[in-house]
C-alpha cells in the first residue's frame, strides 16, 4: 500500500511574497477557516522570509508577525499553525519566543543548503519547547545529493523531526529532485519533505518525483500562490497524488474552495511564469528576487533578465536582495 | 628601532588570535609577550613558534604563571570562556580586549569612542558587523537626528564564519543591532546577517538602509566620506561600494571590507576589521602608556 502524504499549506507564508507581504488580518483569518475545513494538517503563516524578516531589505509586511499569528489563530482549531525562521534574520529572543506564546505549534528552521549549522540554536530551542520542528534546506539545486545529506544529518542531529528540501529557484528537473530526495530518505531516520517552485513549469512534476523517491511531506500553496513563478499548486498535487494511489487525508472540495477564495480575495495578479520568472529558474536565483529585480531594472534602466543572469553568476543566496542594486548599478555602468 | 613597546598577550590561537599576532608583529608600539591556547594541533601556535614568539598550551594559566608577560590581553576564545577569564584578568590589572560577543566590557568602536575606552579594564569589540556599520549609522544620525529606523544587512563568505559565529548567530545579530542603537541613538534598528557560500568567496559586503523622508544627500555623502576616511586610518580595506543613494523614503549605503591578508585571506574582511579595530585600541593604550 502506498503511504499517506502529509501536506503543508504555505499559502499564507510563501504566498506572502506574491502580495509583497501585504496580507490583511481578515484575509488571514478567512483563509485559515477554509484550510481548517479542508483538514489541512499544517498551515504556515507569516512574512515570506519568515519571522523577523519584515525589513527594508526584504520588504516591510503590512502586519507584524504577532498580528499575523493572532489573525491565524482566530481561524484555526485542529489545523496546526506553523511559522518559518531563517537564522540571521529573526532571533529566538526577539521573534520565536513571542509567537510560541501565541500558539504556534510548528517551526520550520531554514538555512541555505550549505549552512545547516546555523540552525542548531533554534532547532534545539524549539524541540526543547515541545514544538514540532522541521529543518529546511533551501536552494538545493546548488549542491549534490551527497553534500545535501551531510547538511540534513546535522539538522537531524539537532533534533529536527523532518527535513524539507526547497527548490527555491524552481531550477531543478524531476530526475534531479529524485536523486536528492532519495539520498535523504536512505540516509536519514526522519521524514523528508519537498517544496517546489514553478519557474520551469516543473512544480507538480517535481513534487511527484519527490514522493516517488520517498518524500512523505509535500509543501505547496493553493493556486500556487508564491514567490516568483509560484509554488506547487496544492489542489492539483493532491488530486494527482490521489490518482496515483497515495492518500493525503485532505477534504478535496473544501481545498478547491480555499483555492477559489485565494483567486477571488487574495491574489492581486495571475500567478504566471513570466519572462523574469523563467530567467530566475534558468539562472538558479531565488524566486523571491523577482519584484526587487523589476524595481532595480527600472531604476537603473537595465534589462531585468541581465540582472538575473549576473546574480546567478555571483551565486547569490536568499537574503542578498541588496546585491540586486549592486548588480543593476554595475550593469548600468558597464553599458554607459 | 629603540622606541619603547608595550607587551601584549593573546589567548586563543585560532584564526582571530593568529591574525592578531601577525598585526602585532607589524606594530611599532606592541610586542607579543605570550601567545597561548590549548590546542596542540593549532596552526597558529606553530606559526608563532617559528616566528620566535613565546607560546603556551596553558591558555589563561600562562598569564597567571607569568603575570608580567603582558599588560594588554586579547581574549579570542569564546563568549562562554571569556566569562570565566574576565574576572581573573581584571584582578591581575590587565587591559582586556574582548574579541568574543560576551558583552562584558564597554563596547568599543575606535573611530567613535576610543578615548573613553582606554580608561576601562575590559572593552568589547562587539561584532564585525558592528565595527563596519556603527560609524555609518552614527554619521546618518548626525545629519538627520530624527531618523526613526536603521537597518543593516551584512553578507559574509561562509568560509569566514567560524563555528563560534554559527553556534551563536542570535547573539551576533542582537549584539550588532544593540551596537547600532547604542552608538547612533536611532530609536529602532535591525541587523541581518547572511552567509554566502559562493566560490571564490565573496568579500564582506554590507548595506545600510535608513528611513529618511527628505534626506540632505549632500550632507550625508560628505559625512559618509569622512567616516570612510577615518575608518581607513586603521582598517585600510574599508571601501564604499555605492555612494549613498535615495529611493522611496530610504537612504541606502553599501560598503565592502577587503582584509589585509595577514593570516586570513583578503575576502575575510569581516574578521580583518574587528582585528584592525582591536589593534587600534591596543596601540592607543600602549601609546598613552609609553608617553
Amino acid at each position: 500500500m502506498k503511504p499517506t502524504i502529509s501536506i503543508i499549506d504555505s499559502t499564507l507564508r510563501d504566498g506572502s511574497h506574491a502580495l509583497r507581504h501585504q496580507l490583511s488580518a481578515d484575509a488571514i483569518t478567512a483563509y485559515c477557516k477554509r484550510a481548517e475545513t479542508a483538514r489541512v494538517p499544517i498551515l504556515m503563516v507569516g512574512h515570506g522570509n519568515g519571522l523577523g524578516a519584515s525589513s527594508l531589505q526584504l520588504g516591510k509586511a503590512l502586519l507584524s508577525d504577532r498580528e499575523m499569528m493572532i489573525a491565524a489563530r482566530a481561524g484555526l482549531r485542529s489545523t496546526k499553525l506553523g511559522a518559518f525562521l531563517l537564522p540571521g534574520y529573526g532571533t529566538i529572543q526577539d521573534d520565536v519566543e513571542p509567537v510560541l506564546d501565541l500558539g504556534v505549534q510548528v517551526l520550520m528552521v531554514a538555512s541555505h543548503c550549505t549552512e545547516a549549522n546555523i540552525t542548531r540554536q533554534h532547532i534545539e530551542y524549539a524541540v526543547g519547547k515541545g514544538v514540532v520542528t522541521y529543518g529546511v534546506l533551501m536552494m538545493i539545486h546548488r549542491v549534490s545529493s551527497e553534500e545535501l545529506l551531510v547538511q540534513a544529518r546535522m539538522m537531524q542531529s539537532y533534533g529536527a523531526s523532518a527535513i524539507i528540501l526547497m527548490d527555491s529557484a524552481g531550477a531543478l528537473l524531476p530526475h534531479e529532485v529524485a536523486v536528492r530526495v532519495r539520498a535523504l530518505t536512505q540516509g536519514l531516520t526522519i521524514d523528508v519533505g519537498f517544496h517546489a517552485h514553478n519557474n520551469l513549469g516543473m512544480a507538480i512534476a517535481n513534487s511527484v518525483a519527490a514522493v516517488e523517491a520517498g518524500a512523505k511531506i509535500i509543501d505547496g500553496t493553493t493556486r500556487g500562490l508564491g514567490a516568483g513563478a509560484g509554488n506547487c499548486q496544492l489542489e492539483v498535487i493532491v488530486a494527482v497524488l490521489q490518482k496515483m494511489g497515495y492518500r493525503t487525508d485532505l477534504d478535496f472540495y473544501p481545498l478547491m474552495d480555499a483555492g477559489d477564495f485565494v483567486t477571488a480575495n487574495i491574489m492581486t495578479k495571475p500567478q504566471e511564469i513570466g519572462s523574469i520568472e523563467l530567467m530566475s529558474g534558468l539562472a538558479g536565483v531565488f524566486s523571491g528576487f523577482a519584484p526587487h529585480v523589476r524595481k532595480a531594472a527600472a531604476q537603473f534602466n537595465v534589462d531585468p533578465r541581465d540582472i538575473f543572469m549576473e546574480l546567478g553568476k555571483r551565486n547569490v543566496v536568499a537574503g542578498q536582495e541588496d546585491m540586486i542594486i549592486d548588480v543593476a548599478a554595475e550593469l548600468a555602468k558597464r553599458s554607459a | 628601532m629603540n622606541m619603547k613597546t608595550v607587551k601584549v598577550g593573546i589567548i586563543g590561537t585560532g584564526n582571530i588570535g593568529t591574525d592578531l599576532l601577525m598585526k602585532i608583529l607589524r606594530s611599532d608600539v606592541l610586542t607579543c609577550g605570550m601567545f597561548s591556547g590549548q590546542n596542540p594541533e593549532s596552526v597558529g601556535i606553530r606559526k608563532a613558534q617559528s616566528l620566535g614568539v613565546p607560546t603556551s598550551f596553558e591558555s589563561i594559566h600562562a598569564f597567571e604563571a607569568d603575570p608580567d608577560c603582558a599588560e594588554i590581553v586579547f581574549d579570542a576564545t569564546s563568549a562562554e570562556v571569556h566569562r570565566r577569564h574576565a574576572p581573573i584578568l581584571e584582578k591581575m590589572g590587565k587591559f582586556v580586549i574582548d574579541m568574543t560577543p560576551s558583552r562584558i566590557g564597554k563596547m568599543c568602536v575606535p573611530s567613535l569612542n576610543l578615548d573613553e575606552c582606554l580608561r576601562e579594564p575590559n572593552i568589547s569589540m562587539i561584532t564585525c558587523g558592528g565595527q563596519a556599520m556603527t560609524p555609518l549609522a552614527y554619521a546618518i544620525m548626525k545629519v538627520h537626528p530624527d531618523t526613526p529606523y536603521i537597518e543593516i544587512v551584512g553578507s559574509i563568505a561562509s568560509r569566514s564564519a567560524g563555528v563560534g559565529t554559527r553556534n551563536n548567530i542570535d547573539e551576533y545579530t542582537q549584539a550588532t543591532r544593540d551596537a547600532i542603537v547604542h552608538f547612533s541613538g536611532v530609536p529602532r534598528a535591525k541587523a541581518i546577517i547572511v552567509l554566502n557560500p559562493a566560490e571564490p568567496p565573496i568579500l564582506m559586503h554590507n548595506t545600510m538602509y535608513a528611513e529618511i523622508p527628505h534626506p540632505d544627500m549632500q550632507a550625508i555623502t560628505r559625512e559618509v566620506a569622512s567616516v570612510v576616511e577615518r575608518m581607513r586610518t586603521y582598517a585600510p580595506g574599508y571601501n564604499l561600494q555605492l555612494e549613498p543613494t535615495y529611493e522611496n523614503g530610504r537612504v541606502m549605503i553599501m560598503n565592502t571590507v577587503v582584509g589585509r591578508g595577514d593570516f586570513l585571506p583578503p575576502y575575510a574582511g569581516n574578521l580583518d576589521i574587528i582585528n584592525c579595530a582591536a589593534i587600534a585600541a591596543a596601540e592607543a593604550y600602549a601609546r598613552k602608556k609609553v608617553l
